[in-house]
């Protein structure tokens, strides 16, 4: 961890105050590339970073590189809508989203970085009497799995949002809910910086604008990458590209499930706070929250074609945006400020692959589809323990790439909401 | 929107189609390995540039057709009839 001189603190931004913010420094060093590692980590978003973290902190391991080709953060863990929830269907995820939730609660203050992680609470809204007794359905499973999960009515629904519209004739009227109060929101550019600050701390080189172009593979086993500034050798390489999995894989000869898509997210006009929760349409698949600027914070479906644009189109901007205004008539005077997307990697059965690849030396963190910020800690953990002893964590093996030829699919369809 | 070109119908509004997996994608024997039946069931090309793609005019003739499309730029290389 950093030094005492360097630790964040009231009394430091105290002390900062009064020496006319002239003492801070960098929060890590950005650096050349070594020509060898123990690990190299493609990919400098959160994965990546609680990856490098993790090596170093957990199991020991610092002679670690981090190689992003652009600049940290600067791809999907910049780009989502911050939500962080365990509601999956499944015993193999609610271990591996709780695990990420809980690593959350005291992340800020293991980093020392204030990820301003805000346990509001979500509600997922059943706009008809089916969908309130499938949902009763998923939290009874939730619940054996471990998860705080609770089913809540129309009434405790509108007292938690009262802006909601209470008419029992709107288009998406509301029945009920259900409710996880653990979830919430998160600074997302705070958790990758915050990572990359503990783990610079640790040892780990943050290599930014280095592109990995292909491999170096020798008897079967990978021994180095080719990036765009020099060759980087590596015991071992872990993949944390998200939308760009695919076409690393290709280079060193194998292929993937995934389909990169993108999705996309907008703000409106910051307004003064309105929005208590993170609030969900069930039907429409469209969710609000209100971010610490006061902007609302909208995001929906993928867009209907594979791209890798990281843009997304008018139509489903639209698609977003409209069942919210009809949930919310009061928001349907707030200018939209801006949209933007992302590449996700979506995997047939909307669940990650952490594990080996087909490849010696070279490991998988990918698939983590719309999904992938909520489970930065739990991915850099399990991720870590694999590129560090070369095995599964007993939470990472349902997720293995092996499952695909047996059949093994852990299908979150259910869960495996756009956000 | 985009317009599409359909072999069959001309140009039209991209809404009217469907995207249906990648083209050029023959189906394995019954007898394959599990490894070649996951291969041919769910590993994707998700090329990053031009790709082959299966769409099928949903809202329109409802015939198949291939298009080449640019995953990066989304402009349209060429289509043609998937059984011509």
């Amino acid at each position: 961890m950093p030094g005492l001189l360097s630790r964040y603190s009231a009394w430091r931004l105290l002390r900062e105050g009064l020496a006319g913010q002239q003492g801070w420094t960098p929060a890590w060093e950005d650096r050349d590339p070594d020509p060898a590692y123990d690990v190299v980590v493609v990919g400098g978003g959160g994965h990546g970073l609680a990856t490098a973290y993790y090596l170093a902190r957990t199991h020991g391991i610092t002679r670690v590189a981090v190689l992003e080709k652009g600049w940290i953060g600067g791809g999907n863990t910049g780009r989502n809508t911050t939500i962080i929830r365990s509601n999956y269907f499944h015993p193999q995820s609610a271990a591996l989203y709780d695990l990420s939730v809980s690593l959350y609660e005291t992340l800020a203050l293991e980093l020392n970085y204030n990820i301003m992680f805000s346990q509001r609470g979500m509600m997922e809204i059943a706009h008809n009497q089916p969908e309130l007794e499938s949902m009763a359905r998923a939290a009874n499973a939730m619940r054996i799995n471990g998860v705080d999960i609770e089913v809540i009515g129309r009434d405790e629904v509108l007292r938690r949002e009262p802006l909601l519209d209470p008419s029992p004739r709107s288009r998406w009227p509301v029945y009920g809910a259900l409710l996880q109060r653990r979830a919430g929101t998160a600074r997302h550019d705070a958790v990758a910086w915050g990572y990359a600050r503990a783990a610079a701390a640790l040892g780990v080189h943050i290599v930014q604008d280095c592109e990995v172009r292909g491999f170096a593979i020798a008897g079967g086993r990978v021994v180095a990458v080719e990036t765009s500034r020099g060759t980087v050798r590596a015991e071992r390489l872990g993949l944390a590209v998200a939308g760009n999995s695919s076409v690393l894989a290709r280079r060193a000869g194998f292929d993937l499930p995934l389909q990169s898509y993108t999705l996309q997210a907008m703000v409106s006009e910051p307004v003064k706070p309105c929005l208590n929760t993170v609030v969900l349409s069930t039907s429409t698949g469209s969710y609000v929250s209100q971010s610490d600027k006061g902007e609302l914070v909208m995001g929906g479906n993928l867009d209907r074609a594979p791209s890798y644009a990281q843009r997304g189109s008018f139509r489903i901007s639209q698609s977003v945006v409209s069942p919210l205004v009809e949930l919310f008539p009061a928001f349907a005077t707030l200018k939209l400020l801006r949209q933007w997307g992302g590449t996700v990697d979506t995997s047939p059965d909307n669940s990650p692959i952490i594990g080996p690849s087909p490849v010696a030396g070279l490991y998988l963190n990918c698939g983590w589809g719309t999904g992938g910020f909520k489970a930065i800690p739990a991915g850099g953990t399990l991720f870590a323990h694999l590129l560090a002893t070369g095995r599964h964590h007993p939470l990472s093996e349902p997720f293995d790439y092996g499952r695909f030829a047996r059949g093994e699919l852990v299908d979150e369809g259910h869960a495996g909401v756009a956000h | 929107m985009q317009i599409f070109h359909c072999p069959f119908c001309g140009p039209r509004p991209d809404a009217e189609f469907h995207y249906a997996g990648d083209a050029d994608k023959p189906r394995p024997a019954r007898d394959c390995s599990d490894e070649e039946w996951a291969r041919y069931l769910l590993m994707r090309a998700n090329a990053r540039g031009v790709a082959r793609e299966l769409w099928v005019h949903r809202a329109g003739c409802g015939r198949w057709i291939v298009l080449a499309r640019d995953t990066v730029s989304h402009e349209i290389g060429g289509s043609e009839p998937l059984n011509p």
